[in-house]
């Protein structure tokens, strides 16, 4: 599957930019997600390639069919779940997943058999009578998710799916996503910089509207300047700030984040002074702060300057 | 994989009308109830002489009801459930979608039709062309009321900006103007602004061919062009205008 866009840009009310000349070329099945703060352009991007919406310049193409002329087509190869989307109420999860194969041109007959079978695989048996709106939030994240999954169409667009979820419920849909990401292309917005490090196999980086990076988890973790975490489990432990950062987490607790080698250059240290410690790979979330920094301090610095 | 377009169309019927009347049998009593409440009230105030324009109104009332009934259900699905924007974004057309929402609207009515056109039958005296004018007449308002939902609803932002239009709509379009009684009881110059709504000139047609007022042949068909030439501008719009595609 195939996601290309070329200078791709939204403009709102002809001065809010959501998108600016975001330009990508994808080739891959799998997940693609895609993270940022909130009003990064995230959802307006997955908008105007899922035919919803469209952009103010630029083009956006699904397996080369392009978005706006040729939406008809892109249409036979998408499905959407928007944000805060949700099942109707006085719907059963059958009637819901039937409906929409059927509005998608199945037969009733199919779009049951389907339906019965992605509720099947999405771990809804039992459920089919009930109405919708008896199911938790889980449940019902679920039945949206085997709404279009039950498609068969190859590239599939997730707007923010775990939003409100505790976390084993998210747990649960991952490892659905996971089973369904075999054939197709799965387009996932998130929040959650864990979910998207899990799931994603390419990750997609926006901030105010641009592209800021795009890569697997290790090509964005080669491209920071602090790709290790020490976590040092002790009270005495005391370092400089030295082409190092040094975050102290509680009394006996303390991160330090840094290069291999100065990260490596520390363990010696901590034997001889018989610390607890682990040394892991920096995760998305400290990827993603050091791509964009952390907000607080963004804000701190903006309010001094001002 | 094949696209069926009636199966398109029998999802939008399946789930604005049929499952909601499956899984809340409740509803089917809602449409018959105000076209009824006020079929009652001027055949009671009128000691049963206006019966058959109310009956006929009523059925006009019920048509128009589908068109206000359809601006609030799309624009529930679009806006709360965000349905509208999975349909957009799947292989169906906005026509196709309008047309099995709009057929809902008819199928949902249903217990309400049967019994107006049972009262229909019994009260009201007509001929068999008659009969067939008083039909496209009704097939007519039902365009204009389906067209100006689509269109309303493609515009709400909200489920209450949209209960404040069929809450203009529903007054405006059938209590006030002469639906459930004759023209000529308006008194001059009042008449003038009745001619503002269209099912004014859809009530004219239909109480023409009751014998409750007669507007003459030309008056007839000008009552025929107003009618068409409002829902044919309505539809256009509707189908060329409203935003399926966000902008």
């Amino acid at each position: 599957m195939r996601i290309r866009t070329t200078g791709l840009s939204k403009t709102y009310d002809r001065k809010n930019k959501a998108l600016e000349d975001l330009s990508i070329d994808l080739n891959m099945n799998g997940i693609f997600s895609i993270i940022g703060r909130n009003g990064a352009g995230k959802t307006t991007f997955v908008r105007i390639l899922s035919t919803e919406l469209l952009p103010t310049s630029g083009k956006g193409y699904i397996n080369d069919a392009d978005v706006v002329e040729q939406a008809e087509s892109v249409r036979r190869e998408i499905a959407v779940v928007p944000q805060e989307a949700r099942p109707l109420p006085w719907l059963t999860p059958l009637q819901t997943v039937s409906s929409y194969l059927m509005w998608r041109g199945y037969s009733y007959r199919e779009a049951n058999e389907k339906g019965k079978e992605a509720l099947r695989e999405l771990g809804l048996e039992g459920k089919e009578g009930e109405k919708s709106r008896k199911l938790s939030g889980g449940q019902k994240r679920k039945l949206m998710v085997a709404t279009v999954i039950s498609s068969e169409a190859p590239v599939v667009f997730l707007d923010e799916p775990t939003t409100g979820l505790d976390y084993l419920s998210r747990k649960e849909l991952w490892q659905l996503l996971s089973k369904m990401k075999r054939d197709r292309l799965i387009i996932l917005t998130t929040h959650y910089l864990e979910e998207a490090e899990i799931l994603g196999d390419q990750i997609m980086i926006l901030d105010k509207g641009k592209l800021v990076d795009i890569g697997g988890i290790e090509d964005l973790r080669s491209k920071v300047k602090l790709p290790y975490v020490l976590k040092v489990y002790s009270e005495n432990f005391k370092i400089s700030e030295d082409e190092v950062q040094v975050h102290p987490v509680s009394e006996k607790e303390t991160f330090v984040y840094g290069s291999a080698a100065k990260i490596y250059g520390l363990v010696p240290y901590l034997v001889t002074n018989k610390m607890k410690f682990t040394v892991e790979e920096a995760s998305l979330t400290s990827i993603f702060e050091q791509y964009l920094g952390n907000e607080e301090e963004e804000k701190e610095n903006e309010e001094k300057n001002w | 994989m094949k696209r069926r377009i009636g199966s398109q169309i029998m999802a939008s019927i399946l789930v604005n009308s049929i499952y909601a009347m499956i899984n809340y049998p409740v509803v089917l009593i809602n449409t018959l109830l105000a076209p009824l409440a006020i079929l009652a009230v001027v055949t009671f105030a009128s000691k049963g002489a206006l019966l058959p324009v109310a009956a006929v109104g009523a059925l006009i009332m019920s048509m128009v009801s589908s068109g206000t009934s359809l601006q609030q259900d799309l624009s529930h699905l679009k806006n709360d459930m965000r349905l509208q924007d999975m349909i957009v974004s799947s292989p169906t057309t906005s026509l196709i979608y309008i047309i099995g929402m709009a057929l809902s609207e008819i199928v949902y009515s249903i217990p309400t039709l049967a019994f107006l056109i049972v009262l229909n039958l019994i009260f009201v005296k007509t001929t068999i062309t008659g009969g067939f004018i008083i039909f496209m007449d009704m097939a007519t308002i039902f365009t204009f009321s389906i067209s100006l939902g689509f269109f309303l609803s493609t515009f709400t932002s909200d489920i209450i900006q949209s209960w404040g239009f069929s809450g203009i709509l529903s007054p405006l379009l059938t209590t006030i103007p002469p639906v459930y009684y004759p023209i000529t009881y308006i008194p001059f110059p009042y008449r003038y602004l009745a001619y503002l709504s269209p099912t004014t000139y859809a009530s004219v047609i239909a109480q023409s061919q009751t014998g409750f007022y007669d507007p003459g042949a030309e008056g007839f068909v000008v009552s025929w062009i107003v009618l068409l030439a409002v829902t044919a501008i309505l539809t256009y719009l509707a189908l060329k205008r409203s935003r399926w595609r966000e902008i």
